[in-house]
């Protein structure tokens, strides 16, 4: 076989979809949808124009609401006879645009797939459909001492669906994993209109690793149907530490020294300054306002191995340098310690009409220099960032804070975080933990990944969606969009950090 | 790149070009797994060494000729682990071939598999192009995640240069139970425990006795023990028990005569409260119950139904024809997608031909 030849890789090149028929396709849609399930009057599309990254928005042609799996089939047939891109829709709370509608697309809405279909507390699982919340779960299995691991700051609200769709983590996936460590089975349907069931109630399953492969594939490879859970059990008892540095680099190694003490807590984040004094002002939580940077570190399991633990973490922080610490008494106190930090989104919100969050994730042991580096950044922008840090598992959240009214504030922010994203990866990290590329870090997956391997991505898309219209344009740049951004980066005329060593 | 990455680049081509199959191969301690090997042999053995380990980070990148043995020697100097907990097996097997075969030990329902704690991987494809997935890092869902998908594709997507895995800490305290009860009993216990905030880490049920060990902080085990009764085993007993089990040359994996008596091992992966399999031979049950090693000499439809009516699919582990399903068959949707996932890596279709499905 000779591979200089080889045809392009459909989705490689953009694709024009302009030629879809909207008239065309209401009438098919109609055709196999009961009536309240379909959308197209502009008023009624306004709400569905972009996710929680609302910088981008975009109206759809159609939005469709199915209450079946028979529906869904249905629409991906007939999207797919008539060459229709397809964007699945969760809660629309995702922070990277992956359910930005297209514009010559249907938005396929999931949120009327509700239900917990079943919770079996004897295995452990509970099978619900994409559409559930994710505390709804743990809520559900609350009364048989079980909860769903997996806890995004946005569980109130995010899907299922969209969970797996993003691989999203919370405070605890340090030691409970990720969306994709908790999760047995996807049932979905292709573009093809083909159902597929990835995974089973037991551990694995024969063949490739689909289950892995669409978690986490925002929306581009199947959309998704049904999804069966792993319940963990709750532990008897939690405690969160406080401790307070007076130092950002003393903090991030205090981080590095409880992972090398052999600790792995069931939580364990970090906040600047400014992230403290936001949070405080808001939710009043009593941190300390004078410390450079606070870390909160949860330990949970039964009451001795708790107090065991804690007593190590204490010896480790104090060792560290930790100007204060605090054990949280009861299970108020240790609400309020989490309290600012699940808040630190509403925070930033309130002192800033607009914020901006990256995702990167680094090497722990460089906690301290990014820091640093985005101080610098706040200074060359002109912008103020805040920030908190799944610090554990090197997961970044800046919060990059600006004025969307005042011009040229946006393109600010956004060159602000594209050089935060660039130097995650080149400090050995990546651009995204757990939001996801969808539109807003396309370009940098341009610096993540070289050619072939992106070449390898559209493959792997087409596997599943061979006519390239689920989800078209996000996550996996098209050859264009890296070859301009590549040139937009040489006009500069520099690299950026060439001094940093690239692995 | 090196020298040798280089020449295997050229290797690959030639026989891309030349529609040569490819056997990978690292120790060899697996070649009885799956269907049979086909092909010219590719050694990757020479590949070898540990690229990084950062005891803090949790991490280590090794190169896939690396033998495990060495591997788990540096982990144990951290007081560090493979979680899946990986057999020690002689001094050949490499971590390629652990990744490849994609198998976890007694540890898994309590830690997570070996793909749980995959991060990255280097390979080669099958076009000669080195591609990186994954990183070093916990978290990362930059592009599709490639690297778990080559854990447990025995070889047929690429050949593995270097994997970057989590690591954890080793528990400071461990100790084990034993305790006698029934099949559907042990089967009820464990389940019941699983929902419980308990520290198990592995399970073995067989012969009317199931033994438990409990690993996690002094005073959570020291609790556990005095909650699950039964008796405690003396701790070198214990570690011979699991390491039997995880190295399989515990008597119950003894493959003298599988053959000539018609007799299989399956590996039976069902959901951990699946009830009592009801098939003829000699059973254990490991991984709370979610695992089910079975000799027998029942035929491979009456095991694939009765597992696939439970549930779960059926693996024939050892014994039987190579050249039949190894493998529990997959549904045709499913086939398709890994037809062409294998042709995405693989167009040539030169690497472990076979080796896990027929035209894969
Ligand atoms: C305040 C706030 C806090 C947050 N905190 C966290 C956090 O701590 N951790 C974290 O990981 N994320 C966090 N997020 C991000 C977001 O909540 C998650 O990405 C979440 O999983 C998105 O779920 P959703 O239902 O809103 O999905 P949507 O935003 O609707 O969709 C997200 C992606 O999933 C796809 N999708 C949705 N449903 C399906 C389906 N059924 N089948 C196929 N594809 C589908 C969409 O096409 C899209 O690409 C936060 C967001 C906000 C606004
Ligand atoms: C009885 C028994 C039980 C076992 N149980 C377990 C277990 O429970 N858990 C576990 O983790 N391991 C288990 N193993 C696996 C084994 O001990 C090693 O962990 C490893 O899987 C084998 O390594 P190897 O180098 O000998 O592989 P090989 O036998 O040489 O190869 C195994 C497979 O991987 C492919 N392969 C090898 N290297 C590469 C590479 N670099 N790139 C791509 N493909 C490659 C080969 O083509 C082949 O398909 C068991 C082995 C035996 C014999």
């Amino acid at each position: 076989m000779n591979f200089d030849a080889e045809a392009p890789t459909p989705g490689e090149r953009d694709v024009d979809f302009s030629a879809v028929d909207k008239v065309r396709l209401v009438e098919a849609l109609a055709r196999v949808l009961p009536a309240g399930a379909l959308m197209y009057d502009p008023e009624d599309l306004r709400p569905y124009e972009c996710d929680g990254l609302s910088a981008y928005r975009q109206l759809p042609l159609i939005v469709a609401l199915p209450t079946s799996e028979e529906q869904v089939v249905a629409i991906l047939r007939t999207c797919s006879a008539m060459r229709v891109p397809v964007v699945a829709r969760g809660a629309g709370t995702g922070l990277s645009g992956g359910a930005l509608p297209h514009a010559h697309g249907v938005v396929l809405s999931l949120a009327r797939f509700n239900r917990i279909l079943q919770l079996d507390p004897h295995a452990r699982t509970a099978v619900v459909q994409p559409g559930v919340r994710n505390l709804a779960i743990s809520e559900a299995a609350a009364p048989h001492g079980l909860y769903y691991a997996p806890d995004p700051s946005s569980q109130i609200a995010c899907t299922i669906g969209g969970n797996v769709a993003e691989n999203s983590g919370g405070v605890h996936c340090l030691k409970y994993g990720l969306t994709v460590h908790n999760l047995l089975r996807v049932r979905g349907v292709t573009i093809e209109g083909e159902i597929v069931e990835i995974g089973n109630h037991a551990l694995d399953a024969p063949g490739y690793d689909l289950l892995a492969l669409v978690t986490g594939s925002e929306g581009m490879l199947a959309v998704i149907t049904e999804v069966t859970v792993k319940l963990t059990p709750k532990p008897q008892l939690a405690q969160c530490v406080l401790a307070a540095f007076d130092d950002v680099i003393r903090a991030g190694n205090a981080v590095a020294e409880i992972i090398a003490a052999g600790i792995i807590p069931a939580g364990l984040e970090m906040m600047d300054q400014p992230a403290t004094a936001a949070v405080e002002q808001f939710v009043h939580a009593g941190y300390p306002l004078s410390a450079k940077a606070i870390l909160l570190c949860e330990s949970d399991g039964t009451p001795e191995e708790v107090a065991e633990e804690i007593a190590r973490v204490r010896a480790v922080l104090d060792a560290g340098g930790a100007t204060e610490i605090r054990v949280s008494r009861d299970e108020a106190e240790r609400m309020r310690f989490w309290a600012g930090r699940k808040a630190a989104f509403p925070a930033a919100g309130r002192i800033s009409p607009d914020y901006y969050c990256m995702d990167g994730t680094i090497p722990r042991k460089r906690l301290g220099e990014m820091l640093e580096a985005i101080q610098a950044m706040e200074r060359k922008h002109g912008l103020r960032c805040i920030n908190v840090f799944h610090a554990g598992d090197g997961n970044l959240h800046p919060l990059i804070l600006f004025d969307a009214n005042q011009p040229g504030e946006l393109a600010r922010a956004e060159e602000f975080g594209a050089e935060i994203l660039e130097l995650s990866v080149a400090l050995g990290g990546t651009i995204t933990g757990e939001h996801g590329v969808g539109i807003e870090k396309i370009n940098q997956m341009c610096s993540q990944f070289s050619r072939p391997e992106i070449t390898t991505f559209f493959r792997v898309k087409a596997a599943f969606d061979p006519a390239g219209l689920l989800n078209p344009g996000k996550a996996i740049p098209t050859l264009n969009r890296c070859a301009e951004y590549g040139r937009e980066r040489v006009s500069k005329g520099h690299v950026p950090y060439p001094d940093i060593p690239r692995f | 790149m090196s020298d040798l990455i280089e020449q295997w680049q050229e290797r690959v081509r030639a026989a891309a070009a030349a529609g040569t199959a490819l056997q990978i191969r690292g120790g060899g301690t697996k070649a009885f797994y799956g269907r049979a090997p086909a092909g010219e042999l590719f050694d990757v053995r020479g590949h070898a060494g540990i690229v990084s380990y950062e005891p803090t980070e949790l991490v280590v990148t090794v190169r896939a000729g690396t033998p495990l043995a060495e591997l788990e020697a540096l982990l144990d100097d951290s007081r560090q682990m493979l979680a899946f907990e990986p057999p020690h097996f002689g001094a050949t097997a490499t971590i390629g071939g652990c990744v490849a075969a994609g198998l976890s030990g007694p540890r898994r329902a309590a830690a997570g598999a070996l793909r749980d704690f995959v991060l990255g991987v280097k390979i080669l494809d099958g076009r000669g192009d080195v591609l990186t997935f994954g990183g070093q890092v916990m978290k990362n869902v930059a592009g599709y995640d490639v690297s778990r998908l080559i854990a447990g594709s025995l070889g047929t997507l690429g050949v593995i240069l270097e994997v970057s895995l989590k690591v954890l800490p080793r528990p400071v305290a461990e100790a084990t139970l034993s305790l006698a009860m029934s099949e559907a009993e042990a089967i009820a216990r464990l389940n019941e425990w699983g929902g419980q905030p308990l520290p198990l880490s592995a399970s073995a049920w067989s012969d009317g006795v199931l033994n438990v060990r409990l690993s996690g902080a002094e005073a959570a085990v020291r609790a556990a023990l005095a909650r699950l009764g039964g008796e405690v085993v003396a701790a070198d007993a214990a570690d011979a028990f699991w390491g039997g089990l995880r190295e399989q040359t515990a008597d119950f994996f003894g493959d003298a005569a599988l053959d000539e008596s018609g007799t299989s091992l399956w590996r039976l992966s069902v959901p951990s409260a699946a009830a009592p399999l009801k098939l003829d031979g000699h059973q254990l049950i490991e991984w709370g119950g979610a695992l089910r090693w079975l000799r027998s000499t029942v035929a491979a439809e009456a095991i694939r139904e009765r597992t696939a009516a439970l549930g779960g699919h059926a693996t024939r582990f050892r014994g039987g024809a190579r050249d039949g399903q190894i493998f529990h068959p997959l549904p045709a949707p499913l086939m398709t997608i890994h037809r062409r996932l294998k042709h995405a890596f693989d167009p040539a279709g030169i690497f472990n031909p076979g080796r896990l499905y027929d035209g894969l």
